[in-house]
């Protein structure tokens, strides 16, 4: 068992604590919540698809049946964000809610409503990527180096 | 000479304790829905409380209780000798904006979650010493603001871990003075900071429990007492965790504490609310000692505790630029009269 004496040096209190922290810490639930990413997560999908299939079948070319798609998906997450529902969901779902395009639309709505009393431009323009802005950021980054690698390993 | 109303290295005693002779308390709808609820003066269902920013809406709140707890102690704000208050928003705006509206000579305080208990023993020994005949403290803080300033945005949709605790939205407020009626302070220590490294701004139970352990400690050393000497020892918002890891460095300095040992965050809410660990937060220990701690003394079903509000002592900044989470404790003894 973890022990932290006042006569112990600092750095050696703060080991000792640390293990005690780990004891007594609860383990997160792992389980419960794959399954419920993965359900979650999985219905965000197949609605996707459904959505898609919809698109098609009204005349649609795919490319633009999925830009419909994510439009519908994006602005289906926006609402429930503005509702206050979306991070109820996030709450039982996490990455399952996260990872799907409605989380990046989350993420853009959430400040824009948070950061509305700061004014429209200090605080809805300069805030509204707070939570999305690394997301681009690496995201143009990666693309950018693959594409590097493409052009001189095709 | 050594300072003549000091005990052993930390705590101050009061040669005539100054009296706690009134209280106020404002909560929000998810503490009013908790096992305390029925021993708040006012429920707020709406989170903005009629105002048009949540931070308009704290403010409302902590006014709003100091306006009553002087209103009950018979007295007028101009019979206020100095205003102690504080809360968590940067450079204490609550507490400043008030202020600004009571014009009562006023402190700012800082202690994180501590600020009600640093207020308390401030006060008591402005009261002993002889500088006031009344104080009023109050603090406050709101689930929005603090988790907007500190976390992410409120409809963010994230998940907490299990070991979060959820920051109580409300306000309280306490006038001490030299005589009248009421609960006392007779002693109140106060805390060091304490740091055994940890970083999680999650976790902030684990990383104040060092410093609530410390103050107890030292609270017990000092005054030459046994846990036995208090019906109860209450911390501010370690929450279940938290809590116990302080019992453990409690037992591990030879000290038992675990028959009397309660927490404010671990209390406001239930299991089934979803705060997972706790409360916390600036009224998590003020709303619980402003009405049901001083409650159970008045009624005589608590005669003395011992009250460590613990704080927090981190930023956004601190924590983004990779620093350790520094803790703090202050302990203030509260007995029946």
């Amino acid at each position: 068992m973890a022990e932290v004496k006042d006569s112990q040096p600092l750095e050696i209190q703060k080991r000792e604590y640390q293990k005690m922290v780990q004891e007594v810490q609860p383990r997160p639930t792992v389980g419960r919540n794959v399954f419920w990413a993965f359900v979650v997560g999985g219905l965000i999908c197949v609605l996707g698809q459904l959505l898609l299939n919809f698109f098609q079948g009204r005349g649609l070319p795919l490319t633009e049946a999925g830009a419909a798609t994510s439009t519908v998906l994006v602005f289906l997450a926006a609402l429930l964000t503005g509702l206050g529902v979306y991070d109820e969901i996030a709450k039982f779902a996490g990455a399952g809610s996260i990872v799907p395009i409605t989380g990046f639309a989350n993420s853009m709505v959430a400040p824009a409503m948070e950061y509305r009393g700061e004014g429209l431009v200090l605080g809805v323009g300069a805030r509204l990527f707070t939570v999305a802005g690394p997301v681009l950021v690496f995201g143009i980054v990666t693309a950018w180096l693959v594409a590097l690698l493409y052009y001189f390993f095709r | 000479m050594p300072a003549p109303k000091k005990n052993g290295l930390q705590t101050v005693w009061f040669q005539n304790p100054p009296v706690i002779i009134s209280t106020a308390t404002i909560v929000g709808s998810k503490e009013g829905q908790g096992p305390l609820g029925h021993t708040f003066d006012k429920v707020v269902e709406d989170n903005y409380y009629g105002e048009d920013t949540w931070e308009k809406a704290e403010r409302r709140m902590l006014k709003e209780v100091m306006q009553n707890a002087i209103q009950r102690a018979n007295l007028q704000p101009q019979n206020i000798d100095c205003l102690l208050a504080g809360d968590l928003l940067n450079q204490i705006i609550s507490a400043n904006f008030v202020a600004r509206d009571l014009g009562i000579p006023f402190l700012g305080l800082y202690g994180a979650c501590s600020t009600m208990y640093e207020g308390l023993a401030l006060g008591a020994m402005l009261i002993d010493g002889g500088f006031a005949d009344y104080v009023l403290v109050g603090v406050s803080s709101h689930n929005s603001t603090a988790e907007r300033q500190y976390r992410y945005p409120t409809e963010q949709g994230v998940q907490r871990p299990l070991y979060a605790s959820w920051t109580v939205t409300g306000a309280a407020a306490a006038v001490l003075a030299r005589q009248g009626n009421g609960p006392v302070i007779t002693h109140a220590t106060i805390g060091k900071v304490v740091d055994l490294g940890q970083s999680d701004p999650m976790n902030m139970g684990a990383a104040m429990a060092p410093a609530a352990a410390d103050t107890m400690a030292r609270h017990l050393m000092d005054t030459q007492r046994q846990p036995a000497y208090y019906d109860l020892f209450i911390t501010g918002d370690l929450g279940t965790y938290g809590r116990e890891l302080a019992l453990k460095l409690m037992q591990q300095k030879g000290y038992d504490i675990s028959d009397r040992f309660s927490d404010c965050g671990i209390l406001i809410y239930s299991p089934e609310q979803d705060a997972h660990a706790g409360g916390s937060g600036c009224a998590c220990a003020g709303v619980v000692t402003c009405g049901y701690l001083i409650q159970e003394i008045k009624a005589g079903r608590l005669k003395r505790i011992l009250g460590v509000a613990t704080g927090a002592l981190l930023s956004l900044c601190s924590y983004q630029q990779g620093e350790t989470i520094p803790g703090i404790a202050h302990a203030v003894v509260i007995e029946g009269r």
